[in-house]
């Protein structure tokens, strides 16, 4: 398979240049809205709370509260790097140049999970103003945070090519993302909820990658994290696949 | 006579809704030529530009540029192609030098900032490059697009409608810069609706109408198979009668019979010496005139005359 790195290169560039020139937007906003969280759940209400399996409740929120930004920010800011372009017509670049669906998703997706990976950076850091934790597997948490950004920034990019208008643009991160990892264990273990309610919530997907990230925080999770990895694999590859497809049909980006 | 550097068979595109773009199009473009697409709004125009340069889908046919078909080996062939597209589309945010570089190393190329510079400088952006693309005039705009087509040295430019929107003096410019590259042997394939611009540039013309190319011909070829001399003189008197030696000539009387309207020629100056001629003959009859009054058919009288009769023939 062809694969010009200067190309991918080239729109990697562009894409982080972007984000630093709207860094509030891109960093300090959710920055500003996870410190919120911290403040709120992690310090005030989290020092009454009981420690949830055996983790105190302001450490045990940081991976889902890691995982709600993380979601949120790749997916939007993948769609947005993809259909912005579509928007305004400058895709037309992108398209005649020898570019193909590798380069470009090297470029997008890569920007995208960078992005993401220092959000990921700033927000534990952040974190660790408020409460103090330990991560259990540093290299398991890094490589699961990157997987999941260059899964959702896969996803964001399907969901860029798909919207053909601003609202549809944000109607799954705010519609779908949002709440589901608000149900997705965030703020408590699925393990404590009653049946049938327990069972319910393992049919959300979003539950498993907190699970996933909080098992390498801490070394406790509500579903095993080979089960995590595996649907997180999956969906990427998933992801992937239908990008190919895309590609090949041209479909919204070839009249 | 060289291989063309690019070749279209039996391109057609219907898009969804049944509207049929281009219907059937051949089209051979030789190398190191300045190709004018002519052809009114609707007319396929773009169309054409975007399937070569891969923004359409095309519905039937082929194309290959550079020996290279387009459908398989599209990587190579766009490497060499370069596109000026007739919107203003560009992320405005962004500075000339930067976007002109993204544009180098889209297309693959090493990151060259002295090759960006000659760009720049033979645009007159180099002053600008620190510039945000929105801050630029709309011609200046326009020269960023060319620049950004230029990054990666294309063989084979389109630019569709380059000065669409730009003031006179611009748009003279920017055929100098045309000019320029046409020295540099690049193949120039430009859609126009300034008919001046194709008549100033072009070595050869195309005319689309309804997806279909009516006509390719050298400029001048067409200009002197299509084109006439129209003259008109005033007489001093109006006349009764058109005497033999004159009604010999293509004339006839207009206005109350006091004009002499003569149409003829062949567009090589024959109508000229004809009108000569003619002016002589009225002389001999004892036939006074005031004025005389010549006009050659341009390319725009060529191309107004042709697609109406296409359109009365339809």
């Amino acid at each position: 398979m062809h694969f010009n790195p200067r190309s991918a290169y080239a729109i990697y560039r562009r894409e982080m240049a972007r984000a630093f020139r709207t860094a509030f937007q891109s960093i300090l906003s959710p920055v500003l809205t996870t410190s919120l969280y911290f403040v709120v759940f992690g310090s005030v209400i989290g020092a009454r709370m009981e420690p949830v399996g055996g983790v105190p409740y302001g450490a045990f929120i940081i991976p889902g509260l890691l995982m709600l930004t993380l979601l949120g920010e790749t997916t939007s800011n993948a769609s947005f790097g993809i259909y912005m372009p579509r928007s305004t017509g400058t895709i037309y670049e992108l398209l005649s140049a020898p570019v193909g669906v590798a380069e470009t998703l090297a470029g997008f997706v890569g920007a995208a999970a960078t992005k993401g990976l220092i959000l990921a950076a700033i927000i534990l850091g952040t974190a660790r103003l408020f409460v103090d934790y330990e991560i259990a597997y540093p290299l398991l948490a890094a490589f699961y945070i990157m997987l999941v950004a260059a899964s959702f920034a896969l996803f964001g990019f399907i969901l860029g090519i798909w919207a053909d208008s601003f609202e549809k643009l944000g109607i799954i991160p705010m519609l779908i993302l949002t709440p589901l990892t608000f149900l997705g264990g965030t703020f408590y273990s699925i393990r404590d909820l009653p049946a049938p309610w327990d069972a319910v919530a393992l049919a959300n997907p979003i539950a498993f990658l907190v699970s996933g990230l909080r098992y390498s925080f801490y070394g406790v999770s509500d579903v095993p994290i080979a089960l995590s990895l595996g649907l997180t694999l999956g969906f990427l590859t998933a992801c992937v696949v239908v990008i190919a497809a895309i590609f090949h049909t041209g479909w919204r980006l070839r009249e | 006579m060289s291989e063309p550097i690019l070749s279209i068979r039996g391109l057609t595109k219907t898009y969804r809704g049944g509207t049929r773009a281009l219907d059937n199009v051949d089209l051979d473009i030789r190398p190191g030529e300045i190709f004018a697409l002519l052809g009114p709004n609707g007319a396929g125009k773009t169309t054409l530009i975007g399937a070569v340069c891969g923004l359409v889908r095309p519905t039937d046919g082929t194309i290959t540029a550079f020996g290279h078909d387009l459908a398989r080996d599209w990587r190579s062939a766009r490497a060499r192609i370069g596109l000026v597209p007739q919107e203003l589309a560009t992320d405005m945010f962004e500075t000339v030098q930067r976007a002109v570089a993204y544009s180098q190393g889209l297309f693959g190329k090493v990151h060259d900032p002295a090759r960006i510079e000659d760009i720049l400088r033979s645009l007159s952006l180099w002053d600008k490059r620190d510039a945000q693309i929105r801050a630029l005039s709309g011609g200046m705009k326009r020269r960023v697009l060319i620049a950004k087509a230029l990054a990666h040295d294309p063989e084979l430019l389109f630019l569709d409608e380059p000065t669409a929107g730009v003031d006179v003096e611009l748009r003279k410019d920017m055929w100098q810069q045309i000019a320029a590259l046409k020295e540099r042997g690049v193949t120039i394939i430009l859609t126009t609706h300034y008919i001046e611009e194709a008549e100033e540039m072009a070595d050869r013309v195309g005319i689309i109408q309804g997806g279909r190319i009516r006509m390719v011909d050298e400029k001048r070829a067409m200009m002197e198979r299509l084109g006439t001399t129209e003259a008109v003189i005033d007489l001093a008197e109006p006349l009764g009668q058109l005497p033999s030696t004159i009604a010999a000539f293509p004339v006839e009387l207009g206005e109350g019979r006091a004009k002499l309207i003569y149409r003829g020629g062949n567009g090589q100056g024959g109508g000229r010496a004809q009108v000569a001629q003619l002016a002589q003959a009225l002389t001999r009859e004892g036939i006074a005139f005031t004025s005389l009054d010549i006009h050659d058919s341009s390319l725009e009288d060529i191309f107004v005359g042709l697609l109406g009769d296409q359109a009365e023939a339809a």
